[in-house]
């Protein structure tokens, strides 16, 4: 039994960190792990998603369609292009927060109004604007490890998969010394929301 | 037990280089390549590793350490391997000295490639023994197989991963650094010097190196678990299925067939183990190959009388995943989620302050100009609402193609003038021969080398003409003008200009495209993204600042939503993103009605 995690959202965004300290935590008791990041082209604003699979024994490092369990989007209408991923009965967790485009910012398309309300009419979904939260908190750069504290409580409340972690560690070791205090309590603030 | 650690199949080629006592890495920067030699860099007494300046030099460089008698590597990007060739084949007559793995990284479903090729066929064609790896513990202990192998063989081991190896992490048990006793050096002429009559005797060990190759591909192998049989247990006589694949598919085929199927593993793929195939073949009633791309293995399978199902199914072409090889197999779709409304692309984009962007609004203006690309960043000149580009096809290749074509047009009586552009590490790559034989032969080819001051697209890499190596150690820088000069550029046709200065780029192009002969233009500027050198802040003005779109002047003609700029949106109101924007002026110094200023931050 394998469990797939699906982060998606705009290069720049911490997606991969997010990844790496949820992969981490995952490996700290005992699970298999797999996580497959695309790199490149995102850097210059194209889309990013990096996938994890945990379970006794992962085969696969990628997602297919309809094979996520969990799908954490930390763009609006990233969450809409991936929702064909998400398996039906799955959670999504959105970050109500948009970066428009190349089309967009050119005027060549419309951004799509309605997302929140179409998603959430097609599956189960926990929307936050941890942009919003973070900066609150002191620096926006924060977004991506509020959005992993939620996505560790989205985990939390279908499984015991997370059982044990120490989070704090995992954090410590993955983040600069300077930002560790900010990005803990990012993580518990996006956990207990 | 030992401890086991996440790593992606890059990282653990650099751990197991490192493990195996590897003395000498070398490598030309490219995805999803590149990140092998910046872990390898990272290890305390670990080997010596460079730059070099393309995949021909690195290939080179690391024959000469095994020639010299250590363990080396070259890493490179697929159609790198096309680069490094011609010393490649080669090598594989001459053999080794201190064992060498070249590890080629392809890029099925061409995340960041210009091609899909299958790397695999080299293997063929030059008689390489080759490993694939299906995940980071394997990559890892078959850098370690393929430097012993080699060393066993007296053969180079191409290591060929995909995309999904080298970014995908998974755990790999770590081990400690056995460093190897370096292998006297004696000049050999008979081995090393590929002079015809030598290499006709090199040519016949070859051959015959393959029967020993195969031996270990059907034995040896197996028994080491690299070439490997899983049985399914409790299969019905007649409905028995197997799979055969390698690499990445291997997983997927996992994952499709479950533990209902028998598997035959496979880790070294040349030479194919075909009395290990037949074997397992006659233990199934239907055999299917699970490969990505090519028919590789299909081919040598059904060339041996082997019945087998493989690309009357599978795609041969894209990356494969679970849900393609299910769809492909069993006819079925995982149940899916769709929207009504859907999500607008989101295509890569120049980023904001980027420098190519000033230089490419000015020649997007320009009629009867015919752009050759070249491969980096800058190809994304050729994207909306810049797209000043009319071709690209490999490194190196603008100035060459653009003389090309600026001979026919002269042929042809047609008056369309050449712009070549090339980046600095791409102009380095394989760009100065071309820029010679611009000079050599004289076209009035207009090359631009887009001058960034890194090798941008890769994520930042040193080069030549950073004036920093690999380890971040000062070196010699090139001097792009001169060089130009060198090779036979008129001095007064070799320009150096700031791109972001629209007034400068546009005199520019003015002089340039009216003169008769060759000419260069050096635009030079950093990367957005680079981590300035004391160098760069001493001779560029890299203060931060933003531009602001004053609401009451701007009478949203949208011209500097033009420039395509991620930072600009040109929505109901215009307005600039303060966190993007770098201040490069280019939205200023085109807006018509001064309704763009710039605040220091």
């Amino acid at each position: 039994m394998t469990t797939a995690i699906l982060l998606v959202g705009v290069g720049g965004q911490g997606t991969i960190l997010a990844s790496k300290i949820l992969s981490e935590g995952l490996v700290s008791v005992g699970h298999d792990v797999k996580m497959s990041e695309i790199h490149g082209m995102s850097q210059r604003g194209g889309n990013v998603s990096t996938q994890i699979r945990y379970g006794d024994k992962v085969n696969s490092p990628i997602i297919g369609k309809g094979e996520a369990d969990i799908i954490v989007a930390f763009e609006k209408m990233e969450a809409l292009r991936w929702l064909e991923y998400l398996k039906p009965g799955g959670k999504m967790i959105v970050n109500d927060f948009e970066i428009p485009p190349a089309p967009v910012l050119m005027g060549v398309a419309a951004y799509p109004e309605g997302i929140l309300e179409e998603l959430s009419a097609k599956a189960d979904v926990t929307t936050l604007r941890a942009g919003e939260i973070a900066e609150r908190m002191g620096n926006a750069r924060a977004m991506n490890i509020v959005l992993l504290g939620a996505t560790v409580r989205a985990i939390a409340a279908v499984s015991d998969a997370i059982e044990g972690i120490c989070w704090d560690e995992i954090l410590r070791a993955n983040i600069k010394p300077a930002f560790v205090e900010l990005n803990t309590k990012a993580f518990t603030r996006g956990f207990e929301l | 037990m030992s401890e086991k650690k996440l790593m992606t199949g890059n990282e653990a080629v650099a751990r197991g280089a490192w493990e195996a006592g590897l003395v000498f890495a070398s490598a030309y920067p490219g995805t999803p390549s590149t990140e092998i030699l910046e872990n390898l860099v990272g290890y305390e007494d670990g080997p010596y590793t460079e730059w070099a300046p393309n995949e021909k030099v690195a290939m080179e460089a690391a024959i000469g350490a095994s020639m010299a008698g250590v363990r080396s590597m070259a890493t490179m990007k697929h159609v790198g391997v096309n680069v490094a060739a011609d010393p490649l084949f080669t090598f594989a007559y001459t053999g080794v000295n201190g064992g060498m793995v070249l590890v080629s990284a392809d890029d099925p479903g061409l995340h960041s490639s210009q091609n899909e090729q299958d790397n695999r066929h080299y293997a063929d064609a030059a008689k390489l023994l080759m490993l694939e790896p299906s995940d980071s513990a394997e990559a890892k202990n078959y850098v370690k197989l393929g430097l012993e192998l080699s060393e066993r063989f007296d053969t180079p081991v191409l290591l060929r991963m995909t995309t999904r190896i080298c970014h995908s992490k998974s755990l790999v048990p770590l081990d400690e650094r056995t460093p190897v006793a370096y292998i006297p050096y004696e000049r050999n002429i008979a081995k090393f010097v590929a002079t015809p009559a030598n290499a006709r005797v090199m040519r016949e060990k070859l051959i015959a190196r393959f029967k020993d190759e195969q031996d270990y591909s059907n034995g040896e192998a197996v028994r080491l678990g690299v070439n490997r049989i899983e049985w399914a247990s409790g299969q019905t006589e007649g409905e028995r299925v197997g799979v055969v694949s390698a690499g990445a598919a291997y997983q997927y085929a996992r994952d499709v067939f479950g533990d209902g199927a028998s598997y035959l593993k496979l880790g070294v793929t040349w030479p194919m183990p075909i009395e290990l195939v037949r074997e397992f073949a006659s233990g199934v009633d239907k055999l299917y190959v699970i490969e990505e791309l090519d028919p590789y293995m299909e081919m040598k399978i059904k060339a041996a009388g082997i019945d087998c199902i493989g690309k009357e199914i599978i795609p041969e072409w894209d990356e494969l995943n679970t849900d393609v090889v299910r769809r492909a197999v069993f006819g079925e779709s995982a149940e899916t989620l769709t929207a009504d409304i859907k999500a607008v692309p989101r295509p890569p984009t120049l980023c904001a302050g980027c420098p190519h962007r000033g230089f490419f609004y000015g020649l997007s203006k320009r009629k009867d100009v015919v752009i050759t690309g070249d491969i980096g960043c800058y190809t994304l000149g050729s994207a909306p609402p810049l797209s000043a580009m009319d071709s690209c096809f490999c490194m190196g290749g603008s100035i060459s193609t653009g003389h090309g074509a600026a001979k026919a047009f002269e042929a042809s009586g047609r008056d369309a003038r050449i712009v070549a552009v090339i980046g600095d590490s791409t102009f380095f790559h394989s760009g100065v021969t071309s820029l010679m034989n611009v000079a050599y032969n004289g076209s009035r080819t207009v090359t631009i080398v887009m001058d960034n001051r890194i090798t941008a697209m890769t994520g930042q890499q040193q080069n030549p003409g950073t004036g920093f190596t690999l380890q971040g150690e000062p070196a010699p820088q090139v001097d792009i003008p001169l060089l130009c000069e060198a090779i036979g550029i008129n001095k007064d046709n070799i320009h150096v200009i700031n791109p972001l200065n629209l007034d400068e780029v546009n005199k520019t192009l003015d002089h340039v495209l009216a003169a008769e002969e060759a000419s260069v233009v050096i635009t030079r500027w950093p990367c957005a993204l680079k981590r300035f050198s004391a160098g760069d802040l001493a001779e560029f003005e890299l203060e931060r600042k933003v531009c602001v779109v004053d609401s009451e002047k701007c009478t949203r003609c949208k011209l500097c939503v033009k420039t395509g700029c991620p930072a600009i949106y040109g929505g109901e109101v215009v307005t600039i993103n303060g966190d993007m924007c770098t201040g490069c002026d280019i939205c200023i110094q085109i807006c018509p009605f001064g309704a763009i200023r710039e605040v220091t931050t």
